[in-house]
């Protein structure tokens, strides 16, 4: 038996077998999505769709979650979760829209403007805040920018404005986006400097001759030409913006609150928030009790379902880049 | 409008200088710039400050002693098991990764051109692997607890006295740890199986090797540099990783192991890495011991740079380096 596998395979057998060992993997997708829709499933039967909306009190649901025994009642599934949507939503977007802004900027300056030395020193610094653990990006938050933003930043006069509403703290959006920005940026100026690169030089050179600029040159011509890719790229950082859980548990002040324009610009950006990610990580214990299970397992789901149509958007919008390559 | 324009293409080309563009374009030169070295400056403050707290904190001694329970930050040891618990999880990580990632990478490239129906699989493989790799470890740790609470799979994770199944064990880590560590082992893989010339190839049918013998003998001697580079790609996700050791490992901080035999009892056992000793030793978690979270922070980053430094050693000269932070 031994001696017949030692044998060279023939070609087709190692053909099968490595196709079946590759097929796993959508197994395990396909696995992923059935047992953690089946696990949420109890939360679409007894709230439906409306989960998603506003109007309940999440922080007494998930309390009466807590306490429910091991055959709740169907009011022990009462949930509405739209404070966590709205600031996984929040957080996010603002996040991304500064990752943009700051990503197209530093890839413009690594490829185009900075001499080659400089940029021989940037790329690896790019690579180091991409690989920096989260959970130090969250220790850095909490023993550091937390007090830094709850001691100087906010005023008494930010304090009693919404005194009896909630606690500032210092955790909240302020540090929340500024540490997840610097998290996603390197990945998006990863995939935008690569496409910088692939843009042909004579197409810059062109605009230069016709007396642009240089720097209005890399505006009008190369970054037109690799809109996808920045599309692809904001998609891509959205996507692990979505999923960071640890870092924002850490310093978003794991209070169940929706950061509330109407208090004014600096109150707004000092209040606590929770996300999609960041409850998972807080109820995390409480998984005992079949309801509160189930409400982690929807928000997962939540998840699972926007990074699946993440990846699908981000291939969608990568293809005229190809096309484009496949061109030039 | 003109006036400008056709000043600075007088001058334009090579020798413009900035002095004279517009000032909306200066503006943007000097963001341009300022982008770039702040996030210089943000990297070189957060390993500046890491090393200064690393320094302050740090005693060679507790790298090698265990964790005490204890109220006062003097009297709670060191991290010798969370260290442990990070090298057991990325080993069991790899070790289910790496045959996996090079399989698919192998099939795809080198058979995935067939017929149709294979052409249709190799294109779900690739499809489920780039899900996988958007996908937020916190959602990996929430299936795989749900995987590895099931009755069937009990003996391999740590279970109560009363025989409930909590599904914490290092192979259930090491398990979700895998799906984090594969899409850059498979890339890597496949990238380099790809540049490897077609002639090679051909030159080994035409000495009457099999697909698999020249798979074996040509295609992997080749590309061995790029699987090293994806699995320490893969290595440094794992080492990184808190949500999947939050959830799938438990929260003690000392090594539990679990039955009798030897090295089977400490794979279903349950214990930390650097990562969550981080966590539960700072303000988020209970300990509330910033200085050990600090040189555990401290340690972890050394480790994290330790295994960029490989990656860069290993891609030299491939022109892909930025473009494998992802």
């Amino acid at each position: 038996m031994l001696e017949r596998l030692k044998r060279p395979w023939p070609d087709h057998r190692a053909e099968r077998a490595l196709g079946a060992v590759s097929l796993l993997l959508g197994v395990v997708i396909v696995a992923m999505i059935a047992f953690v829709a089946v696990r949420s499933w109890p939360i679409f039967q007894h709230n439906g769709l409306r989960w998603l909306g506003g109007g309940g009190d999440f922080e007494a649901e998930i309390a009466r979650m807590n306490a429910a025994t091991a055959h709740p009642t169907a009011a022990d599934y009462q949930l509405r979760a739209w404070p966590l949507l709205y600031g996984t939503l929040l957080s996010t977007a603002i996040a991304v829209a500064l990752g943009i802004a700051i990503a197209v900027l530093a890839s413009v300056f690594i490829v185009e403007l900075a001499p080659r030395r400089l940029s021989r020193v940037v790329i690896p610094v790019v690579r180091l805040l991409a690989s920096v653990p989260s959970v130090i990006y969250g220790l850095i938050g909490i023993l550091v920018l937390v007090p830094f933003v709850g001691n100087h930043l906010v005023s008494e006069g930010d304090r009693r404005s919404v005194l009896g509403v909630v606690q500032l703290t210092g955790a909240g959006l302020a540090p929340t986006v500024a540490i997840l920005t610097v998290m996603i940026t390197p990945i998006m100026i990863a995939l935008v400097c690569e496409a910088l690169e692939a843009v042909p030089p004579s197409w810059k050179e062109g605009a230069v001759a016709l007396g642009l600029n240089p720097l209005r040159a890399v505006r009008a011509v190369t970054l037109k030409a690799i809109r996808p890719a920045i599309v692809a790229a904001a998609v891509l950082a959205t996507a692990r913006a979505l999923g960071e859980a640890v870092m924002i548990q850490m310093v978003s002040g794991g209070k169940t609150f929706a950061p509330n324009l109407d208090h004014g610009v600096p109150v707004f950006l000092f209040e606590p928030l929770r996300t999609l990610a960041s409850a998972i990580l807080d109820f995390r214990e409480g998984i005992g009790s079949p309801s509160l299970k189930a409400a982690v397992y929807s928000f997962s789901l939540l998840l699972l379902l926007s990074a699946f149509v993440l990846s699908v958007g981000g291939y969608l919008v990568k293809l005229p880049l190809r096309r484009h390559q496949a061109r030039a | 409008m003109s006036a400008v324009a056709v000043r600075s293409g007088r001058t334009g080309g090579r020798r413009s200088s900035p002095m004279s563009w517009r000032w909306s374009d200066r503006l943007a030169l000097a963001a341009a710039w300022l982008a770039g070295l702040s996030l210089c400056l943000i990297a070189a403050a957060i390993v500046l400050y890491m090393g200064y707290r690393g320094i302050q904190y740090l005693r060679p001694g507790m790298i090698f002693e265990r964790p005490q329970a204890s109220a006062d930050q003097a009297g709670s040891g060191g991290f010798l098991d969370p260290l442990l618990g990070t090298i057991v999880v990325s080993a069991v990580g790899i070790a289910i990764a790496l045959p996996l990632a090079v399989a698919s990478a192998v099939w795809i490239t080198e058979y995935g051109h067939g017929g149709r129906l294979s052409r249709a699989l190799a294109r779900v493989v690739e499809s489920s692997i780039e899900i996988v790799a958007g996908t937020p470890d916190i959602v990996i740790a929430i299936f795989g607890l749900a995987v590895f609470q099931l009755p069937l799979l009990a003996p391999l994770s740590f279970q109560a006295e009363g025989g409930g199944v909590f599904g914490r064990s290092f192979i259930a880590a090491g398990a979700m740890m895998s799906l984090l560590a594969l899409p850059p082992l498979y890339a890597a893989t496949r990238d380099g199986l790809q540049a490897v010339p077609a002639h090679m190839r051909e030159a080994a049918f035409a000495l009457g090797k099999t697909r698999i013998t020249t798979v074996r003998r040509v295609l992997m001697p080749s590309v061995r540099s790029n699987i090293a580079t994806g699995t320490t790609l893969g290595i440094s996700r794992i080492v990184g990783s808190t949500a999947i050791v939050l959830i799938l490992l438990g929260s003690t901080l000392r090594i539990e192991t679990q039955g009798a035999v030897p090295v089977v009892n400490l794979l279903r056992g349950t214990g930390s890495s650097l990562t969550t000793y981080v966590y539960e030793n700072s303000p988020a978690g209970e300990g509330a011991a910033p200085e050990k979270a600090y040189a555990a922070a401290f340690v972890l980053l050394v480790l994290v740079l330790a295994l960029n430094v490989v990656i860069e050693r290993l891609g030299r000269g491939r022109r892909d380096v930025i473009s494998s932070v992802i």
